[in-house]
């Protein structure tokens, strides 16, 4: 059954307290290449038939009404996932 | 009195007639904790405290609502970000945006509902240091003029529990600045900035006054033997400002 993706960030200006600790942690396993870690969401809508326009529509709406709070986050992403 | 419910302990003088007939909400989602003691303090304040279901879309004519703290659908998503869209919530949202301006106090996670519902403006995010914390902290009443702050003076210290994980506060820059500016700031974080809230804001009014939210829990502190230091009874003020601003007597 196909899936509809919503990838949340939180916006770039709000202090991101969680990928803030991963980022400590990663150095002490050994991997200092990377310099900030921003952790988002992903979710997966599954959707029963074909993902018409206007279901896509509706998981936009969905995205920016309930997926996320525009206070604090972005949608960066809506896409169609053929399994 | 139900007979599920813990007789008051010590003392009260008996509330006079207007103020004993008032009428307090407070609303119950699945995974709310501070229910109960939020009814006890509309009790111990003299009036008569009313449970919402938060399924249930009538406000049984309650002159407040009281949305208290917990952790409604499990902080699952966003804190109170399912909760926000209960049937209770839109009459909520109806009744203190209409010319009635229902007085409306969130708490803790009733604070983040009111944000996610837009009656108060930015966001709260996780604890800027990640843990749970739970601690007796002091607060500055920066606005007095409010349905839930009146009985309070305009700069005074109140010390009550704060509990939770996440209470950053935050909102941008443009927000924060009309905040300050039109004095919507109600009481904030004095000593320690517990959380990395911005500015040290603990809680916030909406520009009527009607609704206020704060992370900090009055209903835990108003009971000598129970509150901070087993003596605190400094949160009784927001349940007593409420009946005064019922009966009219708002400054």
């Amino acid at each position: 059954m196909p899936r509809i993706v919503v990838d949340v960030m939180p916006k770039p200006e709000i202090l991101d307290p969680q990928g803030k600790a991963i980022v400590g942690a990663l150095p002490r396993l050994g991997f200092t290449a990377f310099s900030l870690v921003r952790q988002g969401k992903r979710f997966e809508l599954t959707v029963e038939g074909e993902v018409t326009e206007e279901i896509l529509a509706q998981a936009r709406t969905a995205a920016e009404t309930l997926l996320s709070n525009p206070v604090i986050e972005d949608v960066v992403n809506v896409e169609v996932v053929a399994d | 009195m139900s007979a599920t419910e813990l007789p008051l302990i010590g003392d009260y003088s008996t509330p006079s007639t207007a103020l004993s007939g008032a009428r307090i909400g407070v609303v119950t989602f699945p995974g709310t904790l501070d229910d109960r003691d939020a009814t006890r303090a509309i009790r111990v304040a003299g009036a008569e405290a009313v449970s919402l279901w938060h399924a249930d879309a009538d406000l049984q004519n309650v002159d407040a609502v009281i949305i208290p703290g917990g952790f409604s659908y499990g902080d699952y998503l966003r804190a109170g970000a399912i909760a926000r869209f209960a049937p209770m919530m839109d009459k909520i949202i109806d009744a203190a945006n209409s010319d009635a301006k229902l007085p409306v106090l969130g708490i803790c996670n009733g604070f983040q509902i009111l944000t996610e519902s837009h009656l108060l403006p930015g966001s709260m995010v996780k604890n800027d240091h990640l843990k749970f914390l739970c601690r007796d902290q002091v607060l500055r009443v920066e606005n007095n003029t409010t349905a839930w702050t009146n009985q309070y003076a305009q700069g005074e210290e109140i010390t009550i529990v704060l509990k939770n994980q996440d209470g950053q506060y935050v909102a941008d820059e443009k927000t924060l600045d009309a905040l300050e500016a039109e004095g919507r700031v109600a009481f904030s974080y004095v000593g320690w900035n517990p959380n990395g809230s911005r500015r040290n804001i603990a809680g916030i009014t909406n520009e009527a006054g009607n609704v206020v939210g704060l992370m900090p829990h009055p209903e835990h502190a108003v009971e000598a033997g129970f509150g901070p230091d087993h003596t605190g009874t400094d949160g009784l003020g927001f349940f007593t400002s409420v009946l005064t601003h019922l009966v009219g007597g708002q400054k």
